[in-house]
């Protein structure tokens, strides 16, 4: 039973990243790419980012109903970096609505498009920095320890830092191979596609850095990698879609399905390699034990019941997905 | 959190009652083709997009929220009332799917596939709400675990989701979204309709507003008896904050408004009706209700705040039945009256006045319940983060909620404004 929940919720997980990241990612590449078409990003987006959101919540609850003492203690001591993401959340969300909705032209949109940009920026960088303070291991629940100690050092450093640099390359990457697929304009889909390419080498270049950041910082993780056969295999296969994925991008009429596959394909597989040195434990902390998902988990009557409202919930939620999907992309393939 | 829960039920009162409207409105339009039914369900989505988004993003944030804000409450209370969260995070999916489909679907789909997405999100929508109402009234009425030793044991999520007070808030929660809403969206067209009077596309959607506003106003004060009759049951202690009655009395008088004074444990300047409480709360006119008298000093809630949030409530409640009924008695008989002057200030001043009322008993459901998060489980002060500063993040969100209201509030202005140029039937003739 625990098992399927854990499974779900890194499924939600992936989804989240892959659609919710895509999401962020756009405003990025609206704020670098040159010439583009006004009203791609904003046609492709605006019936589906609502939706795709909500697998973050899905991902939440599973967590606080579960996991409650991963939740709780998460939002105890990352407040801050996760106060950070909600505004971002909130300004992304809003900042993308009312510039759709407005009818006016005029300077509000260029305060929508700035706040619509910078929580762009802000979400998935932080979202970064809460990913590697549960990997470095610096988080504390000792009291004693200052506030600095408690509440800012497990997530300011130079590892997270990366990290959340990292994560945001990877988002406008999604992004930009979304992206292609969804204009007819050649010199707008040209420049989708160098985007892409750019966002591919950076993000390769700050994914190796992760890891020697990690050696600096004192968190032996590319030892811990190493060990684990099957991290190795899925990184392995992340970096080899890049070829695949640079001859696709280059092909006159690209492949939009190939490339949107492969994409997800490797995003997939670094989540996953995560998820496997990971595992069982959540959250790394500085002293004792971390939190992992056996010594957390919820009584079985709530597992349970858990379960029987996300699988009844996934029964009717993924065929609804498909739907939306495939109403609003069929011009696109 | 307060500030966040009190703006996001906004939203939500919306999401669970436009989609209803719009249903309805497009349902008219597939079953007479008049146009006009058309251009009203078009225009209401459009300004019913921006809260959907706006309640969406709110929406996740408080479900972040209530663990930054709430730690020691939700690693107990997570496992007891995550069911009811996992359900209304399914609803709130197929919600957010439907609506894609419904407001960017016009031009690709068939016309009842189209209407059916639109049914879909109101389904889903007040299911939803459903299911948040049912995670809050278990906090006044916790059940389905056992409380040792500061830790629940043999928990029952089923027990914890259908608690004593899920179906009586419920009720009452859903009703009050559609007054709340619908006598907004009426008021706001009879105010359009009070500038000029010959637009049939205000006519039209007045009347859609009124029939669903009218009939749920009319049915609260019997949901309303209801809730109170429970709560009399579960928090004693709540209804006496609620009605201000210090002492535990036989037979119990109303007391209809008036300022409490907790130093003199009377109510100054207010109306009094001998045994009234009694029988509303017991149904027996004899019957003997609990005071504040009979909990120690620091587990009473606040009578000021309660007492007096209660009492607008309720007579919002009571004076949108009476509009709700006058409504009624000239759709029926004098029809020439709904086109009238003063009918149409009357509706338009309804505006803000249901949503006055849900945040009144809000805070009355809320601040009933204090010194308790989980009603005699867990105090509020035991349960808040040990953050240092929280006070400033606490400060942002409020920051942030009120330019996000100040902007939806100048956005739907300017919707409004525009109304006139996209759709033929609310151009003046």
């Amino acid at each position: 039973m625990l098992t399927v929940i854990v499974i779900i919720l890194g499924v939600s997980f992936i989804l989240y990243t892959l659609l919710g990241g895509a999401d962020f990612g756009a405003g990025i590449v609206e704020i670098f790419a040159g010439k583009r078409e006004e009203g791609t990003i904003s046609r492709a987006l605006a019936p589906v980012w609502e939706a795709n959101h909500v697998w973050l919540i899905l991902a939440v609850v599973i967590l606080f109903t579960a996991f409650p003492p991963v939740y709780a203690s998460l939002s105890w001591v990352l407040h801050i970096p996760l106060m950070m993401v909600l505004l971002g959340i909130i300004m992304r969300g809003t900042a993308f609505t009312f510039r759709h909705y407005d009818v006016h032209q005029g300077r509000s949109h260029k305060y929508y498009n700035f706040l619509f940009h910078l929580s762009s920026f802000i979400t998935p960088f932080f979202l970064g920095m809460i990913l590697g303070s549960m990997i470095l291991g610096r988080i504390t629940f000792d009291p004693t320890h200052g506030f600095y100690q408690m509440f800012m050092a497990p997530w300011l450093n130079l590892f997270c830092f990366t990290m959340g640099a990292f994560t945001t390359c990877l988002f406008s990457y999604l992004a930009s191979v979304f992206l292609v697929g969804e204009t007819k304009v050649d010199h707008e889909r040209l420049e989708y596609v160098t985007f892409a390419k750019r966002s591919m080498i950076m993000t390769m270049i700050l994914g190796l850095l992760v890891f020697f950041v990690a050696e600096v910082e004192g968190h032996h993780l590319a030892r811990t990698f190493v060990h684990s056969v099957p991290s190795v295999i899925l990184l392995i296969t992340a970096f080899l879609f890049c070829p695949v994925i640079w001859h696709f991008l280059n092909k006159e009429k690209n492949k939009t399905v190939y490339l949107r596959m492969g994409a997800g394909v490797q995003v997939s597989a670094i989540l996953l390699g995560w998820f496997y040195i990971q595992f069982p434990v959540v959250i790394e902390v500085k002293d004792g034990d971390g939190l992992t998902f056996y010594n957390t988990q919820a009584p079985p009557a709530t597992l349970e019941q858990l379960l029987i409202a996300l699988i009844v919930g996934l029964l009717l939620v993924v065929p609804g997905f498909v739907f939306l999907f495939k109403v609003f992309k069929i011009k696109s393939t | 959190m307060a500030v966040s829960l009190g703006f996001h039920i906004v939203f939500a009162c919306i999401g669970m009652t436009m989609p209803v409207l719009m249903a309805f409105s497009e349902w008219r339009w597939l079953r007479t083709g008049k146009q006009v039914y058309l251009d009203i369900t078009k225009a209401w989505s459009k300004g019913a997009a921006i809260f959907f988004a706006v309640g969406a993003v709110s929406g996740t944030v408080l479900s972040f929220e209530l663990g930054l804000l709430w730690p020691e409450f939700m690693k107990h209370a997570g496992a007891i009332i995550g069911m009811p969260f996992s359900w209304e995070g399914t609803a709130f999916f197929i919600e957010a799917i439907a609506l894609g489909v419904f407001l960017y679907g016009w031009n690709r789909l068939n016309k009842w596939v189209h209407w059916l997405s639109g049914v879909l999100v109101s389904v889903s929508g007040i299911l939803s709400g459903i299911f948040v109402v049912s995670a809050n009234a278990w906090m006044s009425s916790p059940s389905g675990f056992d409380w040792v030793n500061g830790k629940a044991i043999n928990i029952d999520p089923v027990r914890a989701m259908f608690n004593d007070a899920w179906r009586p808030q419920a009720i009452h929660m859903t009703l009050a979204a559609f007054i709340s809403t619908a006598f907004a969206v009426a008021g706001v067209h009879a105010w359009l309709l009070l500038k000029n009077r010959s637009r049939i596309f205000h006519q039209q959607a007045v009347k859609t507003a009124l029939i669903f506003g009218s009939a749920a106003a009319l049915l609260q004060p019997f949901s309303g008896d209801f809730s109170a009759k429970s709560v009399a049951k579960r928090q004693p202690l709540k209804l006496a904050a609620m009605e201000a009655l210090y002492k535990t009395s036989k037979p119990a008088e109303l007391v209809i408004g008036g300022l409490p004074n907790d130093d003199e444990q009377r109510v100054n300047y207010a109306i009094h009706i001998p045994k009234g409480l009694s029988f509303l709360a017991k149904g027996d006119w004899n019957a003997e209700v609990e005071g504040l008298d009979t909990a120690a000093a620091q587990d009473r809630p606040p009578v000021l705040v309660t007492h007096i949030s209660f009492q607008l409530m309720v007579m919002i409640g009571f004076f949108l039945a009476f509009v709700a009924l006058l409504y009624l008695v000239f759709s029926v008989g004098w029809r020439r009256v709904l086109m009238k002057n003063w009918w149409l200030r009357v509706v338009a001043f309804t505006t803000p006045l249901g949503f006055i009322a849900v945040e009144a008993g809000w805070t009355v459901t809320e601040t009933g319940r204090q010194p308790w998060i989980i009603y005699g489980i867990m105090r509020t002060k035991d349960a808040v983060s040990s953050m240092p500063g929280l006070r400033y993040s606490f400060l942002a969100v409020t920051v942030v909620y009120l330019l996000l209201s100040l902007i939806i509030v100048g956005l739907m202005r300017r919707q409004i404004s525009t109304i006139g140029e996209f759709y033929p039937t609310a151009k003046t003739s």
